[in-house]
């Protein structure tokens, strides 16, 4: 059930690139990921060149995954699905243009800034003050061409994926400028505008803000388009997706203080995010269930459609690691948990599992459709991608589990006398098995990405030639 | 009135809010338009599409 002929009124040029450029992004960042991971394994390969040094590359990788990544991924579907069930073109292919070409230029001037040591400082806000203003720009182009296209649409309803994708683009729009908000000194240095644990409370609003709109919001409305559509029915429960949007953006918003416990941050902001943070296991796992149930009666469809199961596995992770969160949000657990390995574990089995395997699994979904094809060249190397990614995913956030406990054991053992029973360095070495699994799971990652483009790119190349062979 | 009243109220009325939504969601006359709603992903292609008809709306819960 190809389409791509069937609507020749939407702007699918747009979408196309975003999707390809998913792609490309996909495979930049995380070979940037294994490199730092490969790092810690074997410190040499920093060749002793401050521009690959951990400390300018880790930014980079985190910048060019979330941002780059995953920003073209929610670029591509949200321009895609704002379409199709507005059921009108966009509101203008310019604005779409200058999108596509900003947030390119945004990506690139990141690539070199971040390994010449260029940052605010600012954690997934390192870039700077002239990179921050354009970001800003385009923002508000991709804002007015995405609330201009729901306002001249077609259907009497707003579709549930678009309120999803509109809080995503207006809060991310507010959370970037309150926080980026800088007084420059010169063209590539500038001072944050707050001071102190103020500044601390701003960052980590917009921290975790990133997070549960730009990392969830924004792939939850990925999620309610691609869910469905893979399994050919719709949502579980319109009412329950309708509870979900409002709950958890009421709610996302509080969560940010439980990145300062034990910090200069007063005590009762920390234990407001903690609650806070408690509260969002509900609307998470509400919108999960509403994702996995839309299955209900249709499971069978997952033993031999791979693209399914990277929709659906991707919810399982969600629902992992949105429990993992609350529960590392409590300030007990995170006394142990906080600044160790488990952290890093925590993220990825968000943005690997959760993030990364739906917006695989809908570039797979869009792209035989964007180029007018059947359906991917080869079905059975999305099953080899997504063993990989699972597998990939799982080693990843099982060697950083070992070594968060175990750093946060040994970092708090105390002898009878309160002196430390472990040096910081012991802590390290005893790290180094866990690394060198991660650097697998990552290594594993870039593989199934490596196949992802090449199955991409064969389902691509043909495309002038086919509507020939069609009308003939 | 002090500023703990406020918070009191304010606490309140975003409950109340929360339980007005989801007695809204689930009352028994959103029902046809959430399910058409619901379907919103399939719309387009029927429009499209002689052979199916838009009035067969899947249906789900």
């Amino acid at each position: 059930m190809s389409t791509a002929t069937e609507q020749p009124t939407y702007n699918y040029k747009v979408v196309r690139q975003f999707a390809i450029m998913t792609v490309v992004w996909g495979i930049v960042g995380m070979s940037v990921g294994v490199l730092i991971a490969a790092q810690l394994v074997w410190p040499s390969l920093n060749f002793d060149t401050a521009w690959l040094s951990f400390g300018r590359l880790r930014p980079l990788h985190t910048n060019a995954v979330i941002f780059a990544f995953g920003g073209s991924a929610l670029f591509a579907t949200s321009y895609y699905v704002v379409q199709r069930t507005c059921q009108v073109r966009l509101f203008s292919d310019a604005l779409a243009s200058f999108t596509f070409w900003g947030w390119q230029l945004v990506i690139v001037l990141a690539a070199i800034t971040l390994p010449l040591g260029l940052t605010s400082s600012k954690e997934y806000a390192e870039l700077e003050w002239p990179i921050d203003i354009l970001i800003a720009v385009v923002w508000v182009a991709y804002a007015i061409n995405f609330l201009g296209t729901v306002k001249i649409r077609k259907t009497s309803h707003i579709y549930v994926a678009n309120w999803f994708y509109a809080a995503f683009i207006i809060t991310v729009a507010v959370l970037h400028i309150v926080n980026s908000a800088a007084l420059p000194v010169s063209l590539t240095k500038s001072y944050s505008a707050y001071s102190g644990a103020i500044d601390a409370m701003a960052q980590w609003w917009y921290g975790h803000n990133a997070v549960g709109f730009f990392l969830t919001a924004g792939f939850l409305g990925m999620m309610y388009y691609f869910v469905p559509k893979q399994a050919d029915r719709p949502v579980y429960s319109y009412r329950l997706s309708i509870v979900h949007f409002w709950a958890l953006i009421c709610t996302y918003m509080w969560a940010g203080p439980h990145h300062l416990h034990y910090t200069a941050l007063p005590d009762w902001t920390q234990s407001l995010g903690m609650v806070m943070s408690l509260i969002l296991l509900a609307p998470s796992w509400g919108g999960m269930i509403n994702g996995m149930m839309t299955l209900s009666g249709a499971w069978h469809k997952l033993r031999n459609d791979p693209i399914l199961r990277f929709l659906v596995v991707s919810l399982s992770f969600y629902g992992m690691s949105t429990f993992e969160g609350p529960m590392m949000a409590i300030k007990t657990v995170n006394a142990l948990s906080h600044y160790t390995d488990w952290t890093i574990g925590h993220v990825h089995a968000g943005a690997l599992g959760w993030v990364a395997m739906i917006s695989i699994g809908a570039i797979y979904h869009l792209i035989p459709r964007l180029f007018d094809k059947e359906q991917m060249h080869s079905v059975g190397l999305i099953n080899v991608h997504f063993w990989l990614a699972t597998i990939g995913t799982v080693l990843y956030i099982a060697s950083m589990w070992v070594n968060g406990i175990l750093q946060g054991l040994m970092w708090r053992a105390v002898n009878a006398d309160g002196t430390l029973t472990y040096s910081f360095v012991e802590a390290l070495e005893a790290s180094h098995p866990g690394f060198l699994v991660r650097w697998l799971g990552g290594v594993f990652w870039v593989t199934g990405m490596l196949i992802m483009a090449y199955n991409v790119w064969m389902t691509v190349r043909n495309t002038e030639a086919k509507p020939v062979a069609q009308t003939a | 009135m002090d500023i703990t009243d406020l918070r009191g109220i304010s606490a309140i009325m975003v409950m109340v809010g929360f339980m007005g939504l989801v007695f809204w969601a689930y009352s028994k006359r959103q029902k046809a338009s959430f399910d058409e709603a619901a379907n919103l992903p399939f719309a387009d292609e029927d429009s499209h599409n002689s052979g199916k008809s838009k009035l067969e709306n899947k249906d789900h819960d």
